[in-house]
């Protein structure tokens, strides 16, 4: 009896963990995407080089940088700051995709897709072309962008269930490419008729990662604080989730009141993403989509993963998009909608069931 | 104390009541099989006791009314087997039952040791343990069965409530899942409500039945007095005949005389 007890407790159920190999691979990705993004540029910037920079500046006894100050300002005032903002918008911005897909049981949600990035595109430009000038500044445009996100999102949502049954993944996204065509125009129209704001607009609507120091790390990173907290303090709610509302309600989840928080934090991560970055699509779809045909791994495991390997995703998108046809930069939304397309159509294929 | 007690319950969907003044009790420990033919309103009365619908009169779980209850306090007391339940192929057997343990925790709480424990005992009880690590999405419609079982118990709610839950089941599983019920009931007190459409399946193991017709009770009992060709003829438009097997009914359908 005793020895029965035992053996119940070795053989106690847990869940999976974080399955050790990927999450060294994830790292090394990221790591090795930023130290690209780093040393890849117009200043030909050595591994090396960076490596003993950083080492005098974290004050690693004994090591001092070999760079120039010229280099040295190109380096932390330029490079790193950008290479930091594209790892914290990609990152997001896989995550958003994740919490999209998780919370509306539909494997084509995507911050893009749902419209949510062409809602906060027109929400932040309504900020810079129609806010008084004293409210003008660039602090204005991530809650313009989020309020502008999160009607898009609820547009879609209402118009995908109005329209189609809840399970059928193809109508939220035909709802939601919908709702992204109405915001997209709408938005055009405001530009058209504000050409004196119009360069400033257009060069960011397209999707990019700015050169602009620190700024903008600082602008993003407590609204990117914030729905990182929110979810992934609930990624185990997130599989409870994937069972759809009833089985999720009858397990004493308060389906209704989750769903709308986690909408809400990846509405507030994705629109500072846009506030920043513009319009960068299919982000969120490749990488949750990657991970979990790589790992199969429930939203407990695949979350935190896709923080990391989106990161490091976009940096590489980001150096792309400036070395391609340098000294030239090409839209970073280009470079991820080039790579993204064809995978979406492949997810399309392939997923034909979400839940079982 | 009655474990479930229905008062004047009326479930409305759109404007027509789908279950209309239902009044039931249901003792500790009973085996009832909610039966009745198609659009009855059984599943909806179901969802009414789980709290997944709302609902005008009372519905009080071992005497406490679920309208003051909180809905982790109804998922502690009560576990559904739904009539089709979701099973992401990507999660494993272990992780899947785990699930079953989110009544007990805070909203974003973790599990702790006394759940992995729940979740073994349940996946041992069902003869899953080699099961544990395996993908929802390989197991056969059988194993998928005993899983979601499996999970309801790890729930470790005293009520549990099933809406057809052998639909998908052969004659061989079906059978031993409704053991497997049986002897569980007896372990643990479990109290069984299961819609069922298996007439002859119903009274092999249920201690009582009762009939649902367009939303109210019209029989109520041993499976020998609800089962009776009038009632069955009344309610299901269906002619049988009722035949006695080593003293449990069985039900066999007879043309009806041209």
């Amino acid at each position: 009896m005793e020895a029965a007890a035992a053996n119940t407790q070795a053989e106690a159920v847990r869940p999976r963990g974080l399955p050790l190999g990927w999450a060294v691979a994830a790292v090394a990705f990221l790591v090795v995407s930023v130290l690209i993004g780093i040393a890849a540029g117009p200043v030909d910037l050595g591994v090396g080089d960076i490596v003993r920079s950083m080492g005098e500046r974290f004050r690693v006894p004994g090591v001092a940088t070999s760079l120039t100050p010229v280099e040295e300002t190109i380096l932390w005032e330029l490079r790193v700051p950008r290479v930091i903002l594209a790892a914290l918008v990609g990152g997001t911005l896989a995550l958003a995709g994740a919490t999209y897909q998780g919370v509306f049981r539909n494997p084509l949600a995507d911050p893009y897709l749902l419209g949510v990035a062409s809602g906060a595109g027109l929400g932040a430009t309504l900020a810079i072309v129609y806010l008084p000038n004293e409210l003008r500044g660039q602090q204005a445009l991530p809650p313009a962008a989020f309020l502008g996100g999160l009607v898009a999102v609820v547009l879609a949502y209402a118009v995908g269930r109005s329209a189609g049954r809840e399970r059928d993944a193809a109508t939220l996204v035909l709802a939601g490419v919908t709702v992204a065509s109405f915001f997209t125009a709408a938005q055009t129209f405001v530009q058209q008729r504000n050409t004196d704001t119009l360069q400033q607009i257009w060069s960011w609507i397209l999707g990019g990662i700015p050169t602009s120091g620190w700024t903008d790390v600082a602008l993003v990173v407590p609204y990117m604080a914030i729905a990182w907290g929110i979810i992934l303090a609930h990624r185990r709610v997130l599989d409870v989730l994937s069972l759809g509302d009833d089985e999720a309600t009858s397990l004493g989840v308060d389906v209704r009141r989750v769903r709308l928080l986690l909408v809400v934090a990846a509405t507030v991560g994705t629109a500072a993403g846009v506030a920043v970055a513009g319009l960068i699509g299919f982000v969120g779809i490749i990488v949750p989509h990657a991970i979990r045909m790589l790992t199969g791994a429930t939203y407990r495991t695949l979350l935190p993963l896709s923080v990391v390997v989106g990161a490091g995703f976009l940096v590489l998108a980001d150096v792309i998009a400036r070395t391609a046809v340098s000294p030239a930069e090409i839209p970073i939304g280009v470079v991820t909608a080039i790579i993204g397309a064809p995978f979406f159509a492949l997810v399309l294929r392939t997923t034909r069931t979400w839940g079982g | 104390m009655s474990a479930i007690a229905l008062e004047g319950v009326t479930v409305t969907l759109g404007d027509r009541p789908v279950v209309d003044h239902v009044d039931v009790r249901i003792a500790e420990g009973e085996w009832v099989a909610l039966i009745g033919p198609n659009g009855a309103g059984k599943t909806t009365m179901l969802r009414a006791i789980a709290g997944l619908v709302p609902f005008e009169g009372a519905i009080a779980l071992h005497g406490t009314a679920t309208g003051s209850m909180h809905r982790r306090e109804i998922a502690r007391t009560v576990a559904v087997v739904p009539q089709a339940p979701s099973t992401p192929p990507w999660m494993t057997v272990g992780e899947y039952v785990l699930l079953g343990r989110t009544p007990h925790l805070g909203p974003l709480a973790r599990e702790g040791a006394a759940d992995h424990l729940a979740a073994a005992r349940a996946l041992e009880r069902l003869d899953l343990m080699g099961f544990r690590d395996r993908l929802l999405g390989t197991l056969s419609g059988g194993e998928k069965q005993r899983a979601v079982v499996a999970r309801a118990l790890a729930q470790e709610a005293q009520v549990v409530i099933l809406d057809e839950p052998t639909a998908a089941l052969d004659i061989g599983h079906q059978q031993q899942a409704f053991e497997l019920l049986d002897e569980l009931r007896g372990e643990s007190g479990l109290t069984l409500l299961a819609a069922m459409h298996d007439l002859t399946l119903a009274a092999q193991y249920a201690d009582r039945m009762v009939l649902l017709d367009a939303g109210r009770i019209v029989a109520d009992g041993p499976p020998a007095d609800v089962l009776t060709q009038g009632l069955i003829a009344a309610h299901y438009a269906a002619s049988i005949e009722v035949v006695d097997v080593a003293g449990r009914i069985a039900i066999v359908p007879a043309r009806p005389a041209r």
